[in-house]
């Protein structure tokens, strides 16, 4: 049985139906967490392979959760499948339903242009237009229209240039193109231009496995600045990392998901003893 | 050599010294010296060809390039002088109607294409644009004709027409190539934005590919300028200036034919010169081409 978090936020305590009610001892006297997605019974397929069996999980709002579990156990495909990137790839299907905020992302008519507006990404690689570094942020908030004017534009670029954490090293050569950046670089530039966007929800496709120590510590850092604003959702290989940015951990193995929770209770006492397992490295 | 045993243990297996080769080493040795050579020579008689023609026509023609040979029109049959004005207008003017037909259409197909994979419409297209680049040139002239000039007479119009479906698959399996060339995750990152397809292809992918599709766009462009048997029975050749889409049009390749296959040695001579002055051309272009090629990636 996974944990479920109520939506209701008078009622959101971490619970599990047959069990009492976890101690709250660290957390800070703030709002429960609500949540921002839940699968229900998600199911994916590509051509005949099924990729995703019957995936059943709550995200809750402004926490980082990491996905994590060895190559090919779906957690990608999951990931992607939240704001429809899969719809690219040709011969898939879905079974079941994802929710955003309680609407269901796969329901008919919806426009996915709209989605991906509130479903930002990260890509593993990072992938910044071949333009100036300004042009990189600008460009969203142009074609989506959010900036009235070349002066909003300007403090728009810079704002989320600083919430990623790059203004200072690049104020200096906005009109430079974006691909002289270093890798680290050109992440962090990848996230101030999904943030420009102003997505409720950010999902990151292991976004530091291309990335040096340094670079990496510093998207870290990021993720943690940003979770009091978004919602974070981040695959990742690394389990060192997912224990140090994330606050609810879910794990994933063959397609399935064998165990979500808060992330010391996922390392330091999971349900599973596959999860042990993989958390130990004897697999994966 | 075996040795004195240095240890308890028997002496390690010989090691021959790195210098010396065994009849199979040298063997190898040699065979892969002799393909690799054979495969320079190879590639240095693929460039032979040009570097002849090219010869040979500045040894024929350059004797006849003169300022009148650009500025002038044919002259009448048996005096010397005339030039080919005409022509190098004509083929201008053919070149500009077919890439204003057929590009807009070769490109399109060529973005549909890559953005579609596969699909019976698409793989079907593909099909035909390969069936297409093989029709054997003369055969659009002749459907041209019947088309076109059997029901408005040889026309500069009806020449663009045949160039242009000459155009047509060969820019549009190139710029498939190059939109397919752009990585898939820069077009994720658009979409991931909320960029609607049709944003995503114009603003980040088309960029992109943009000097691949230029690229192809030139060659293609350089390829018809030299075409003489789709011409032949639609824009027809014309021995004075025009510019008319309505009327028969001189073309520079059209000329050469009808000089060189005519009975006087003036004519042959400007011939060969209309051939080097018609080779420059083709290959100003595909150097601008080449370095267009060079950055396919640039910031604005």
């Amino acid at each position: 049985m996974q944990q479920t978090y109520s939506r209701a936020p008078q009622a959101g305590v971490l619970a599990t139906p047959d069990a009492a009610p976890m101690p709250q001892t660290l957390a800070a006297p703030q709002a429960p967490p609500q949540l921002a997605i839940e699968a229900d019974d998600f199911s994916f397929w590509y051509g005949g392979t099924r990729a995703l069996n019957d995936i059943t999980l709550q995200i809750p709002q402004k926490r980082v959760t990491a996905f994590i579990g060895p190559s090919g156990c779906g957690k990608s495909t999951f990931l992607r499948s939240i704001n429809r990137m899969n719809d690219l790839i040709p011969g898939t299907r879905h079974d079941g339903d994802i929710r955003l905020n309680g609407e269901s992302v796969y329901r008919q008519g919806l426009d996915v242009v709209q989605l991906r507006k509130r479903v930002g990404m990260v890509f593993q690689k990072s992938n910044p237009f071949p333009k100036s570094i300004y042009e990189n942020v600008a460009y969203g908030l142009r074609v989506n229209g959010l900036a009235r004017g070349r002066r909003q534009l300007d403090e728009m670029v810079e704002h989320s240039l600083r919430q990623a954490a790059l203004w200072d090293e690049v104020s200096d050569r906005l009109d430079r193109s974006a691909l002289g950046l270093s890798g680290g670089q050109q992440q962090r530039l990848c996230i101030a231009r999904a943030l420009a966007v102003q997505p409720e929800v950010l999902l990151m496709d292991e976004p530091a496995s291309a990335l040096d120590p340094i670079a990496t510590q510093k998207i870290e850092e990021l993720i943690y600045e940003l979770k009091d604003q978004y919602t974070i959702v981040i695959v990742t290989h690394n389990m060192q990392q997912a224990a140090r940015v994330s606050d609810f951990t879910a794990f994933f193995y063959l397609g399935a998901l064998v165990e979500m929770g808060k992330t010391d209770t996922i390392f330091t006492n999971p349900r599973e003893e596959r999860t042990e397992a993989y958390i130990t490295g004897r697999f994966g | 050599m075996s040795g004195p045993a240095i240890g308890p243990m028997a002496a390690p297996q010989e090691h021959a010294p790195l210098a010396a080769l065994s009849f199979r080493d040298r063997r190898r040795r040699i065979t892969s010296r002799v393909m690799l050579a054979l495969t320079g020579v190879a590639a240095v008689l693929t460039v032979l060809p040009l570097l002849l023609i090219f010869f040979h026509l500045m040894r024929t023609g350059l004797g006849s390039l003169s300022l009148e040979f650009f500025t002038n029109t044919p002259a009448p049959v048996g005096e010397a002088g005339g030039g080919v004005g005409n022509g190098v207008l004509g083929t201008f003017i053919l070149v500009l109607l077919a890439g204003a037909m057929g590009l807009p259409i070769a490109v399109g197909a060529g973005i549909y294409l890559a953005e579609a994979e596969s699909g019976p419409l698409p793989n079907a297209i593909r099909f035909v644009t390969d069936v297409m680049n093989g029709i054997p040139s003369i055969v659009i002239g002749i459907f041209v004709w019947a088309w076109v000039v059997v029901a408005m007479g040889f026309s500069a119009f009806a020449g663009g027409v045949a160039l242009a479906i000459m155009l047509l698959p060969m820019v549009t399996r190139t710029t498939e190539e190059m939109v397919r060339l752009v990585p898939r995750e820069l077009k994720e990152g658009a979409l991931a934005l909320g960029f609607t397809r049709w944003r995503t292809t114009l603003g980040v992918v088309l960029p992109a590919a943009r000097s691949g599709i230029l690229t192809g766009i030139l060659v293609a462009l350089a390829r018809i300028a030299g075409e003489t048997a789709p011409l032949l029975f639609t824009a027809f050749g014309n021995p004075f200036w025009s510019a008319s889409l309505g009327e028969p049009i001189a073309a520079l390749p059209v000329q050469i034919f009808q000089y060189a296959i005519s009975p006087y040695e003036e004519q042959h001579r400007q011939a060969w010169a209309a051939s080097l002055l018609l080779i420059f051309l083709v290959l100003a272009v595909s150097v601008i081409a080449r370095f267009l090629i060079r950055s396919p990636y640039r910031s604005r």
